[in-house]
């Protein structure tokens, strides 16, 4: 179980602009989580303050009972937690196969690399010695992105947005790789009707704050009264 | 052939998983080993050190192997190396310099070498260099290249130097006929206080001609590259140059870019950035579970090898 208590996170150079203020959380195992909220909610910064991306500037966040606030990025990652950016990120060099190698931390074979590919509508053949860099369209990288999540296969996965630009791709696949993650917890950042549909909880976040948490029905009015509160529809449009 | 000879040649040669074919081996200075195939003829010069290595046309997927390696301090190497390609073939060339310097002078390497592609033949020449040792004294290498293209030929060239190298100072001359297609990744790493300087020159002489030149440096420590590139189109055709520097410690990369259209139907690109690893990369494998010097390391070995 992932557990946050009274996280406040302000920037550096900006202490006195708030992005969150005395979040606490519980996320358990097995559940999907879906956090939404109006642009500029703190969404985005809450999943970053889990992965060690920000560092809260106070409250606590425990693993499993052990401790994560100070640990760095990459212990937190080997205690199992994995992210997916919303703006993945490219490389000069790095093929699609030594991030999916790094990612599981073994030298996988032709066979496992398809696994995680074709998960995400990827065939391997054509991918896996493809630089990982932007000659590859949004959607492209976006799908890679949620690969490599696969193949950590931890515990915690964390997915900020990760509808953003695979209209090309079917929304359903999307939800149904979230769906069969059943030994995980999985945190999803999204304002996409389908994905807050398959929550188990929606967290709505305003100015900050955890305004509602609750199921999809139960939250799903509060959403409609933010002032940013329209959800987008199964096509990803307004 | 001992050990450090092995190692050396390996060093400069095991990216290549191809049948051996013709070969010259020089060490310290001299020719200890060759062989001729029936399709490709190394001759040694009369009047100076050095080779000519004749490719018969319509040669198809050859290899030539022409390692140079130097286990010794105090040796100024000098080598001419001419390579003539006949009409149609089609050849890798593999070539480099290991030099292991144990010893308190300077081991220098000056290797000249001449492609002459002939029309409609196609050459991957592949040059890897490379310094060990522990002596105080300069592994060296001036490589020099000159290339004359006739039409429609393509060569395509891979350099890397990936350490231990004291300085080097690498110039490439290239002159390209009409359709004539040249590609050039080079690689360069430094350390310590090394330093590194690339020039190239290339004359877009015939119609339809194109260049593409992609250099990827890492500079570690307190060294030093310099990279100059000049494109001159002459003609209707394409050239880019592109430079990324990655710069860590004290080090310092300069980059001079020159594009030169003497034809107004040239179109001629040249793009450079140089800065420390993208905070946005270490991250992202920091989120894969690499500590941030694994990344770091990553990072270098895929701009470098990748």
């Amino acid at each position: 179980m992932l557990r946050l208590e009274n996280i406040c996170f302000a920037p550096v150079d900006n202490k006195d602009k708030e992005i969150l203020n005395d979040v606490s959380l519980k996320f358990e195992k097995g559940k999907i989580y879906v956090i939404t909220g109006p642009n500029g909610s703190g969404k985005s910064t809450l999943v970053k303050v889990i992965m060690g991306i920000n560092n809260a500037t106070s409250g606590k966040i425990f693993l499993d009972d052990k401790e994560i606030t100070n640990l760095p990025i990459n212990e937190r990652a080997n205690l199992g937690i994995s992210y997916a950016f919303q703006q993945p990120v490219t490389f000069k060099g790095l093929k699609v196969r030594d991030l999916l190698d790094i990612a599981s931390n073994k030298k996988n074979d032709f066979n496992a690399l398809c696994d995680y590919l074709s998960e995400v509508g990827l065939c391997a053949k054509e991918y896996i010695n493809r630089p990982l860099d932007d000659k590859l369209s949004g959607g492209e990288l976006k799908r890679i992105e949620l690969a490599l999540v696969l193949a950590r296969g931890r515990e915690i996965n964390i997915f900020d947005e990760p509808e953003a630009g695979i209209d090309l791709w079917s929304f359903d696949n999307l939800t149904n790789i979230f769906k069969n993650m059943k030994d995980s917890t999985n945190i999803i950042v999204s304002h996409q009707t389908k994905i807050l549909e398959i929550a188990d909880y929606v967290i709505l976040l305003k100015n900050g704050k955890v305004e509602k948490i609750g199921s999809y029905s139960e939250v799903k009015p509060y959403i409609e009264n933010t002032t940013c509160g329209r959800l987008r529809g199964k096509d990803g449009q307004n | 052939m001992d050990k450090i000879d092995r190692e050396l040649l390996e060093k400069i040669t095991d990216l290549h998983k191809i049948e051996l074919g013709a070969f010259n081996i020089r060490k310290n200075g001299q020719a200890v080993d060759r062989k001729n195939t029936k399709e490709i003829e190394i001759v040694p010069k009369k009047d100076k050190s050095g080779i000519d290595v004749y490719i018969k046309p319509n040669v198809k997927n050859k290899a030539v192997h022409i390692p140079v390696i130097i286990t010794m301090g105090g040796l100024n190497d000098l080598v001419y190396n001419d390579f003539y390609i006949g009409e149609n073939s089609s050849v890798t060339i593999v070539a480099g310099c290991g030099i292991h310097n144990n010893t308190s002078e300077n081991s220098v390497h000056n290797g000249i070498h001449s492609f002459h592609l002939a029309k409609n033949s196609y050459v991957k020449y592949v040059e890897r260099h490379i310094g060990m040792g522990d002596g105080t004294g300069g592994k060296i290498l001036n490589p020099i290249t000159k290339i004359y293209q006739k039409e429609n030929s393509h060569l395509d060239i891979e350099t890397l130097q990936i350490g231990g190298v004291t300085s080097s100072v690498r110039k490439t001359f290239a002159r390209l006929g009409e359709n004539a297609k040249l590609e050039i990744q080079e690689n360069i790493l430094t350390t310590d206080e090394q330093t590194a300087t690339t020039l190239f020159k290339v004359n877009l002489k015939g119609k339809k001609s194109s260049v593409e030149v992609v250099s990827h440096s890492v500079a570690r420590g307190k060294s030093y590259q310099e990279f100059k590139s000049n494109l001159i189109g002459e003609n209707e055709c394409f050239g880019h140059v592109e430079c990324d520097g990655i710069l860590l410690d004290n080090a310092r990369i300069v980059s001079v870019p020159m594009i030169d259209a003497k034809d107004n139907n040239s179109s001629l690109v040249h793009e450079a950035a140089i800065g420390k690893i993208a905070g946005d990369e270490l991250i992202k494998l920091m989120t894969l579970g690499l500590s941030q010097e694994e990344a770091e390391n990553t990072i270098i070995k895929g701009f470098l090898m990748g």
